[in-house]
């Protein structure tokens, strides 16, 4: 194999992690907010549940629950929902693994939205009482408070932060080959496994660094946009 | 009949009360200020007038009609909460202007939310809009920070920033504006400028309540003086007697001989 080939053959892989990466942020941000406004709701009941959620997901490793998506349906109802999917989309569609990567993407989106849950709850809470108050004696609604006032100084807040789960997320990617899904890692695995090729192994990590240094560059431009003004 | 009255209100947070049952009433167009020391209940006051604490007891009138009874607190909707709130500005002590908007964008939000419920008509809401804009500069004329309209609160001094939030509380008209220590977040030079805008707005007969450590400026502006001493009113009247030689209150003048040692 040229070199051109092997790198075809990685961004193969490398296609795969960037949709965990994409499905993982665009259901991760949006399901983020629902669990932050449950841990800090009022009515306690709601905000222990919510808490002893984020508690087990954040303190479980990753790749464990990937396995439990992935293998405790089939174990709990004799039914290999996963294994199904793969094998319908491998017939009909000739597409690999399909099955493989939703599991992977429910694991994913339920982790990082945990992790960005908490990132919310403490750019909220670190608004000062005044700001809402400010609105309230303004005769603002709460509504229009938290999205006209509160809402752009919790972004700018949180994107530090943010940028580092970003950026930690398009690395986890590849822990997906844990059940044998085709990211760039597992591609490389399979060209040591059967060209006896370990460099490739090595070459993801080229991969790796450009996307993160892409990631970076945009991230920090929106730091700057923000910049603008203090709070 | 008095344009506000408070009548018997208590507030307690958990087994501290901190208004032991305050009465006051003020005239239209007259400035009260409140003075007391650090924990007596003056700020706690200020914030039940602006429906920020909601009093455990008492009512509260303005221009006559009952406009809150703490008995039937508990049934109030916000909307309710936020109609009665109109009647009243408030200008705090750490400014809490709205960071990432101009100053001429802080005077102006909360206006036009409110005209934008108010009227469906886009044509309509366009001229409203632009008559909230131009009240809005006119504000900052007043305060004299005309040339600051498009900056943001960061490029301001404390001073500044001050101005724009008594600009920002006038630009929804309220009926009686309040302040919390509106100078106690800034140097002595920066006081001057901000305790001039307070002075003005007497001039202009604005009712207005003040709670404030600056004796000078009470005794000069103010028409009213209501000293609070550990959660009740030690002495509410006209401000001459407050800080003269006949002051009826012990207290009180201990008070006064101590700040202006």
């Amino acid at each position: 194999m040229t070199f051109w080939q092997i790198t075809a053959f990685l961004l193969n892989g490398f296609k795969i992690s960037c949709l965990i990466f994409a499905v993982t942020l665009l259901a991760g941000i949006p399901l983020g907010l629902p669990i932050a406004f449950c841990s800090m709701s009022r009515f306690k009941p709601l905000r222990a549940v919510s808490k002893v959620f984020v508690w087990i997901v954040r303190g479980v490793p990753l790749m464990l629950q990937i396995f439990i998506i992935y293998y405790v349906p089939g174990l709990l109802f004799n039914h290999q929902i996963f294994a199904q999917v793969d094998k319908y989309f491998f017939l009909n569609y000739g597409i690999e693994d399909a099955g493989r990567i939703v599991a992977v993407l429910i694991a994913f989106s339920i982790n990082y939205a945990c992790y960005f849950s908490e990132i919310y709850r403490g750019g909220i809470e670190s608004i000062s009482q005044g700001q809402y108050e400010a609105g309230q004696v303004l005769g603002m609604t709460r509504r229009q408070i938290f999205f006209r006032v509160v809402l752009l100084q919790v972004i700018k807040r949180i994107v530090p932060p943010m940028s580092n789960e970003i950026i930690t997320l398009i690395k986890d990617t590849a822990l997906a080959n844990c059940i044998m899904v085709s990211e760039i890692i597992f591609q490389a695995k399979k060209l040591a496994a059967t060209k006896a090729l370990i460099w490739p192994l090595f070459y993801t990590g080229v991969f790796y660094l450009l996307f993160v240094g892409v990631l970076t560059i945009l991230l920090g431009r929106l730091e700057k946009k923000l910049s603008y003004f203090k709070s | 009949m008095a344009f506000l009255e408070f009548c018997g209100v208590r507030k307690s947070f958990g087994r501290t009360d901190v208004l032991k049952g305050i009465d006051l009433t003020l005239e239209k167009g007259k400035t009260l200020a409140i003075i007391g020391s650090s924990g007596s209940g003056k700020t706690t006051l200020l914030r039940c007038i602006n429906f920020l604490e909601t009093p455990d007891e008492g009512r509260m009138f303005l221009n006559g009609e009952l406009l809150f009874d703490a008995s039937q607190a508990k049934s109030l909707s916000e909307k309710q909460l936020r109609a009665k709130r109109l009647h009243f500005g408030l200008v705090f002590q750490n400014f809490n202007l709205f960071p990432q908007y101009t100053v001429r964008e802080n005077l102006c939000l909360a206006p036009k939310l409110l005209a934008k419920e108010q009227e469906k008509d886009k044509q309509k809401r366009k001229e409203l809009f632009a008559k909230i804009e131009q009240k809005a500069d006119e504000l900052l004329a007043k305060v004299g920070l005309s040339e600051k309209a498009d900056a943001y609160p960061c490029q301001l001094s404390g001073g500044q920033q001050q101005r724009v939030a008594i600009a920002r509380a006038l630009a929804m008209a309220p009926d009686i504006l309040c302040f919390d220590e509106p100078t106690s977040a800034l140097d002595p030079e920066l006081t001057v400028e901000v305790l001039n805008v307070l002075r003005s707005l007497a001039d202009d007969n604005m009712t207005m309540i003040v709670v404030t450590h600056e004796m000078k400026f009470a005794a000069e502006v103010a028409d009213q003086v209501l000293f609070m001493d550990n959660g009740v009113v030690d002495y509410y009247g006209d401000t001459k007697t407050a800080f003269g030689p006949d002051c009826p209150s012990p207290r009180l003048k201990e008070f006064v001989g101590s700040i202006q040692k």
